[in-house]
Formats: structure tokens, C-alpha cells, sequence
């Protein structure tokens, strides 16, 4: 129901919308960062209709990718 | 990492997908909540790599999908307004109303503009001061933030030819309207990510527990849907009925507070009509009094009244228990028969996240045949 | 692109002065033969147009003679990589192409909205009479007609095209059979999401350039080589997805083609992402698909390759008897699934 993508903001101006440039597999768009406090350049963000609605956490993203890759057949990947 | 091609991996998906034919021993009907998640199962074919014993229905989370006719005619009569710039999600534009659609309006010489993001309906109203912009502020939990964030804007910068025509529609009271049904089949949920990425899953727990039924917070790439669904067929085999999330790298338990704040700050919850399911109370969102002077409803009420909705929607078509997945939409006498994406009868025959649409789109040969 | 960078036609304001399209320039007196002299001529002179003729007659060879027409109403007029002039040649240079002849001539016909800024006409046609000089196919005949203010979109261009298909040479749809290779020229969307990059209330920046670019040169190389071409078809609106479709139902066959080795380059998919439309279904001006017998696969690619406009060329999939006349995709994750006519615009998806 909600297109939300990942990009990776490039840059933030001190605006009141908190505009910050993010890519997205390199084109860019402006996109307010106003709900995401804790988002950086560098970090990616989850982007819907112009607003970021939050910050990846690259920890459990390749956490869950590890689990995924060791996946035994038999045995499920407990609950985050 | 960039986190799209990473979760598109052939041996990752084939390994999740075994681990879940493995898993299931008995047939289970569970439900992806999300259109997003519907048009990615399609997409990628992920229902060819799941055992035939498990059956999934698709629900109605299709914002466009779900907007009842009276909405939409609201929306023709307010876009046929000579000094209305009317901003839309471009979807919307082509899903029948009761007398036409939105692209209808449009080539009659309304001013109907397809916009990305409501601040560039906000950038119109600032560049064009003599005429009135509104919105069909269409959404989800995902989406009201964004329009929340935009009304804010308008209220502090002054901006007063600008305006929302709300549709808004929350998703838990929607899955405990197809959970209280008694013709009710589903015994399992994929909860949309990026509902709740706004707005955390503390209300699924209270969901879980009444209705004895396991939820699952997924992600929208093909190997979260796998590993959601790996999640939900061992809770189901195992008894279980909690709330899990796969999309932890989006999703935390309290959701995104900013985001809940500034939605809590402009709207509060007000009974929704669903198309093709009917009202629910407290399934929708509408402005506070506080922000009535950008509330469509309340400043265009004359031209509103004059809209001579008849709102009535099409005997053969069966989006209502296709969007509460009582049935898959080839069930429906009228698929890819008298309804077509040309032809729509239904909205989610219109929308390409609807599940009709995109079952017509990228149906298998298996089922195309049947 | 394949311009001629050295050709730099100089166009000066018309005698007039006037800056912009009135009704009057569409209505056959001088300011429609100033129009005509100082802004067409000067930009495609060449010996046949000259003659200033209705219309324009050319030597006759041995052969089969093709004729196209297209209309072009792109929106914005300018893009990244293009514009509307370079757009109508290189489209209709590529449907000669496409019937396997070489271009000849072209003509242009243009329809003007009354207030249209002459120097965006000018930029237009000079645009368009670069394209012309670097294909190599002059442009020999045209008409303008001038609507009301409101009744246009700036400018809307037509042209029609005269190709000769070389003796022995047949290039159709039908021709198609089980069995043949599917090649495609090269990466998809570039056109298509660069038009969009400029579009009001969507817009975006990223390096994207229109894919725009004539294609008869390694179209005519692939003929001229004796390689048993049973169908061309350049992937304009509706993209690859469409001009398969189309082919299956006129060849009655059916198709299997494999998602994973198809090119999209990153920005064109990241574009796709953030907008929800799929790749395989926006339009490109510079991109072909042909139907070749597995014998010939190897020299087609090679000779693909060699040309710019190609040289990403690959094989994409297999015609077959089956389930006819489906396009089948196997997709990223190796499950199959059907790739459907899309039954009107790709719009924005946002929600």
C-alpha cells in the first residue's frame, strides 16, 4: 500500500523541513528528513512521498541476512 | 549495502522458501495485508515457491482501493472547479467514480496535476496564489505524516489556498473487521513494514491475543515475504499466536515517535467507509478542528453538497470479499471477463497494487488457463 | 548520440522580428514563407526540398520502397540526452529501420500553438536538422499549421519517412517462428525515465540521458550481412514488454525471456524504484529487439557490437510453440510469470 524505497542521504540542510539530498541507486531527489532526527549523510533511510519515515539499522539488516545465509532447513531463525 | 538487491537473492529465496514446504504440515490460509507486498509476491512469482497446502489472500491494503465511490465523486466535483488545482497520487486518477473518473475531469478542462509528494502540492499553492490547491490526501498510517508534516507547514508559513480533501484509512481496525467476520478464513498475518515504520505494532499485540492469531511485521522485498511467511507457518504449526518482526531494520516496537507525533498533532481518528466492505468505526483519520480551514470538506461544503454522489458501485463485481479475502480474484464471475484494467468494474482492478490488477498482470499460465 | 558535433547550423531571427508563433504564421502569407525560408530551409536545405513543392519526389531504385509517418507530442520538449526535433527523426528513421529498409528522406510536418516562442521552435529545428545530418537522411518536404493559444502543446511535430528495403529482404512480425533467438541492443528506460526526470511535480536529478539515436546503420549492417532477420521492432512506448506482446500475437508464438540478463542501468532502476514502474515497461527511443534463427545468434551479436547504439547487445530469450501468445518472464528468483500488456500509461506509483 505504501511505496517506501531505500536511499542514501547525501547531504542535509539546516532548513525546517530538514531537506536533505538522497540517492537512490543515483539519482537523487530532495527529500525531508524531519521525522528521522537521527539520519546522517551516509545513512540510509526508508523514503514515502517525499518524507523519510526511518533510519536502517545496518546491524540488524545484516544480522538477519547472516541468519538467513546459515539458514538450516529444519530450524527457524528466532524472533527479532 | 544497499538493500534492495541483497534481498533479491535466488539462492537465499529457494533455501527460505524449502525451510517453509518443510515447515508446513497442515493447509493454512493466511494474508498479506499490504498491496505493496501483493504486487512483489506477483512480481517476482513468490506464490510458485510456496507448497499448495498453504493458501495467501490477498487484503485491502490498497489505499486507492479503498476509497469509496462518495469519496471519489467528492474528488470529481472539486477537481471540476474552475479555480482548483486539483493534486493527486497518480494512481487515483484513473479509478471510477459513480459519473466518470479523475482523467475524465481532466481532459474536460479540469486542472488535475499528478503529484510525488504533497510538499510539491504545497510548491503549486505557492506559485499559483490566486488559485486554490487541493489534495486528495489518500493513505495508510505510512502515508499521514506526510500530509500531517504538509498542513503544519501550511498553518506556520501562512499558506492559505491550500487545502486536503482526507481519505485516510488505519489499518488495524481493518483486520479486526475481517478477524470478527464470521465468514473469516485467514489464520495469520503479514502486517504491512511501513505501517509500521510510523506507527510500531503495540496495537497488533492486543489483535494477536484476542483473535488467537500469529502476526507478522514484514518487509516488502521478495526474501522478507519469504521469511515473514517462514515466521507465521511455524507459529501457526507451533500453536503460537504473537507478533513477530521480520523488518527490523526498519520497524521498532514503538514505531517512529516524530511521525506519530505530528499525525497525533492534525488528525484524529473518524469512521471510514471502505469500498466494497462498508463503514468501520474509527478506521479513518480526519483533521482536528484546530486545522479546519485546510480541511476540503469544510471550506468547498456548498460545491460538496451539489455533488450528487449516488455512490453506487457494480452488482457483478466482488472486490468487497476479494479485499476481505473471502475470495481470490479469479473466484470473481467478472475477472478478466466483464473486468478488465481497461474495463475496470472495481477499484483494485484499477490500482496496480490491487489485487485484481495485479493478479491480471502477472497471473501464472496455470492460472490464466483455469 | 551519434551527432555531428562540427555541424553548427546558424539560424537568425526571422525578418519580422517577431518572437513569437502568431496564428498568421500558419496561415500560407509571408509570414508563413518567412517562417518557411528563414527558419525550415535555412535548417534542412537540400536540392529536393528546394523545389518547395507539396510534396517531394526521389530517384526510384530497384527495391521495395517503405514509408512511415509519426507524430510526436513529448512533454517537456527539452530533456535530458533530447528533445521533441531529435525524437521525431531518430522515431521515424527507426521505423524504416525496423522494416529492415534504409532511410531515404523524411518530411516534417509541425503544428504550433499561437504565443510558442520562436526561439524554441528554432532550438526544435535545429535540433532536428542535426539529427537529420548525422543520419544521413535529409529532411525533403514539410507543412506547418498554427492552432489557438490553448489548443496545443507548444509544438507537436509529425514526420514520415521513405525507406527502400534492399532486394530479397523481408522483415515481419509473422515471420517469427519457435525456435528463433530473442536479441536485444542494449540497456532499457533511459528515455523514458529521462523525460520524466523533468516532469513537473515528479521530478528528480540523476544522470539519465535519453537513449535517443537513429538505428538504420546497424540495422542496415545486419541486413546487408545476409543474416536471416525474421523481425525488428524498437522498443518505443509501452517498452520491451509491449513489442514482444505485439510480436507474439501477430507471429502466434510464444515467448520466454529471462529477466536476469536483460540491462537496466542503476540509475534507471533506482529511478524505477522510487517512482514504482518497471523497467520493462518504459519507453526507449534508441533500443531494438530482433528475431534471429539460433544459427545466426553469434553473428548478430558480433555485428550489433561493433555499433555504439548496440553495443551492449544480448541475448534476452527463445520464441516457442508453447502457450501462444504469451510473453513469459523468468524472474530474478528463476519462478516464471506472465509479462502482460500494460492497458494504458505507466503512471507514478507512490502509495
Amino acid at each position: 500500500m505504501c511505496l517506501a524505497v531505500p536511499g542514501q542521504v547525501l547531504s542535509i540542510t539546516d532548513d525546517q523541513l530538514r531537506t536533505g539530498t538522497v540517492s537512490f541507486g543515483g539519482v537523487t531527489k530532495d527529500i525531508s528528513l524531519a521525522l528521522v532526527p537521527d539520519a546522517g549523510v551516509g545513512d540510509y533511510v526508508i523514503v514515502h512521498v517525499g518524507f523519510a519515515i526511518s533510519k536502517l539499522d545496518e546491524k540488524a539488516a545484516l544480522r538477519s541476512l547472516e541468519l538467513m545465509a546459515q539458514l538450516d532447513r529444519r530450524e527457524a531463525p528466532g524472533p527479532s | 549495502m544497499k538493500y534492495v538487491d541483497e534481498y533479491r537473492d535466488r539462492t537465499l529465496a529457494t533455501r527460505l522458501a524449502e525451510r517453509i514446504t518443510h515447515t508446513v504440515h497442515r493447509p493454512w490460509t493466511i494474508m498479506e495485508v499490504c498491496g505493496g507486498q501483493t504486487h512483489a509476491i506477483v512480481r517476482f512469482g513468490l506464490d510458485a515457491l510456496l507448497p499448495t497446502s498453504l493458501t495467501v489472500v490477498h487484503g485491502p491494503g490498497c489505499p486507492v482501493c479503498v476509497t469509496p465511490v462518495g469519496l471519489i465523486d467528492q474528488a470529481l466535483q472539486l477537481a471540476s472547479l474552475p479555480h482548483v488545482i486539483f493534486c493527486s497520487f497518480g494512481d487515483m486518477l484513473r479509478v471510477p467514480g459513480s459519473r466518470g473518473d479523475l482523467f475524465g475531469v481532466k481532459a474536460a478542462g479540469g486542472d488535475v496535476r499528478i503529484v510525488y509528494s504533497p510538499l510539491d502540492a504545497m510548491t503549486l499553492a505557492r506559485a499559483n496564489p490566486a488559485r486554490e490547491v487541493v489534495c486528495f490526501a489518500v493513505g495508510f498510517e505510512t502515508t499521514a505524516p506526510a500530509w500531517a508534516m504538509a498542513v503544519i507547514q501550511a498553518k506556520e508559513s501562512g499558506l492559505t489556498n491550500f487545502s486536503l480533501l482526507v481519505a485516510h484509512v488505519l489499518v488495524p481496525p481493518a483486520m479486526e473487521a475481517i478477524l470478527s467476520s464470521p465468514q473469516n478464513r485467514v489464520q495469520g498475518f503479514l502486517a504491512a513494514g511501513h505501517v509500521c515504520t510510523v506507527v510500531g505494532y503495540e496495537d497488533y499485540e492486543a489483535l494477536a491475543a484476542r483473535y488467537r492469531v500469529p502476526i507478522v511485521v514484514a518487509g516488502f522485498e521478495p526474501l522478507d515475504i519469504l521469511e515473514g511467511i517462514g515466521l507465521l507457518v511455524t507459529q501457526l504449526e507451533e500453536g503460537r499466536a504473537e507478533v513477530e518482526n521480520q523488518y527490523v531494520r526498519s520497524v521498532r516496537r514503538e514505531g517512529n515517535r516524530q511521525a506519530r507525533a505530528v499525525v497525533e498533532e492534525v488528525f484524529e481518528p473518524a469512521p471510514r467507509t471502505w469500498r466494497g466492505i462498508g463503514e468501520i468505526a474509527r478506521s479513518g483519520l480526519q483533521l482536528r478542528p484546530a486545522y479546519a480551514a485546510y480541511d476540503a470538506a469544510v471550506r468547498f461544503r456548498e460545491a460538496l453538497s451539489q455533488a450528487g454522489s449516488v455512490g453506487v458501485e457494480d452488482p457483478d463485481c466482488r472486490s468487497g470479499l476479494v479485499l476481505q479475502g473471502l475470495i481470490k480474484p479469479p473466484d470473481c464471475p467478472a475477472f478478466a471477463t466483464r473486468c478488465t484494467p481497461e474495463q475496470p468494474l472495481g477499484a483494485p482492478m484499477v490500482s496496480s497494487e490491487g489485487a485484481c490488477a495485479a493478479y491480471y498482470r502477472y497471473r501464472s499460465h496455470v492460472k490464466r488457463e483455469t | 548520440m551519434t551527432e555531428n558535433k562540427s555541424y553548427e547550423p546558424a539560424c537568425p531571427l526571422p525578418a519580422s522580428g517577431k518572437q513569437t508563433v502568431q496564428l498568421a504564421h500558419g496561415g500560407g502569407g509571408r509570414l508563413m514563407q518567412e517562417l518557411i525560408r528563414d527558419v525550415f530551409l535555412r535548417a534542412f536545405d537540400n536540392p529536393m526540398l528546394a523545389h518547395l513543392h507539396d510534396g517531394a519526389t526521389f530517384p526510384n531504385e530497384k527495391g521495395t520502397l517503405a514509408f512511415t509517418t509519426d507524430s510526436y507530442v513529448v512533454h517537456p520538449l527539452f530533456f535530458p540526452g533530447g528533445d521533441i526535433g531529435s525524437l521525431a527523426v531518430h522515431g521515424t528513421v527507426n521505423d524504416l529501420a525496423m522494416c529492415g529498409a534504409k532511410p531515404l528522406c523524411l518530411s516534417a510536418g509541425f503544428i504550433l500553438e499561437e504565443g510558442l516562442n520562436l526561439e524554441t521552435l528554432r532550438r526544435v529545428v535545429e535540433s532536428m536538422a542535426k539529427a537529420a545530418q548525422a543520419a544521413g537522411v535529409p529532411i525533403v518536404t514539410g507543412d506547418t499549421k498554427v492552432v489557438d493559444r490553448g489548443k496545443g502543446d507548444g509544438i507537436f511535430v509529425n514526420t514520415a519517412g521513405v525507406g527502400l528495403v534492399p532486394a530479397g529482404v523481408r522483415v515481419l512480425p509473422e515471420l517469427v517462428r519457435p525456435g528463433d533467438a530473442i536479441l536485444l541492443s542494449g540497456d532499457l528506460g533511459c528515455h523514458g525515465i529521462a523525460v520524466l526526470s523533468v516532469r513537473e511535480g515528479v521530478a528528480f536529478t540523476g544522470n539519465v540521458e535519453s537513449d535517443s539515436a537513429p538505428l538504420h546503420q546497424v540495422v542496415g549492417e545486419l541486413v546487408d550481412s545476409g543474416i536471416e532477420i525474421h523481425c525488428l521492432r524498437d522498443l518505443t512506448r509501452g517498452g520491451l514488454a509491449s513489442a514482444l506482446n505485439e510480436i507474439a500475437v501477430a507471429a502466434k508464438v510464444g515467448m520466454v525471456s529471462d529477466e536476469a540478463v536483460i540491462p537496466v542501468l542503476e540509475t534507471v532502476r533506482g529511478a524505477c524504484e522510487l517512482m514504482g514502474l518497471d523497467p520493462l515497461y518504459v519507453a526507449n527511443e534508441g533500443r531494438f529487439v530482433a528475431m534471429v534463427p539460433e544459427s545466426d545468434v553469434e553473428s548478430a551479436l558480433t555485428i550489433m557490437r561493433r555499433h555504439s547504439v548496440a553495443h551492449q547487445a544480448v541475448r534476452i530469450g527463445r520464441v516457442t510453440a508453447e502457450n501462444p501468445p504469451l510473453v513469459a518472464l523468468q524472474t530474478l528468483l528463476g519462478t516464471h510469470r506472465i509479462l502482460d500488456l500494460l492497458s494504458g500509461e505507466q503512471l507514478p506509483r507512490i502509495c
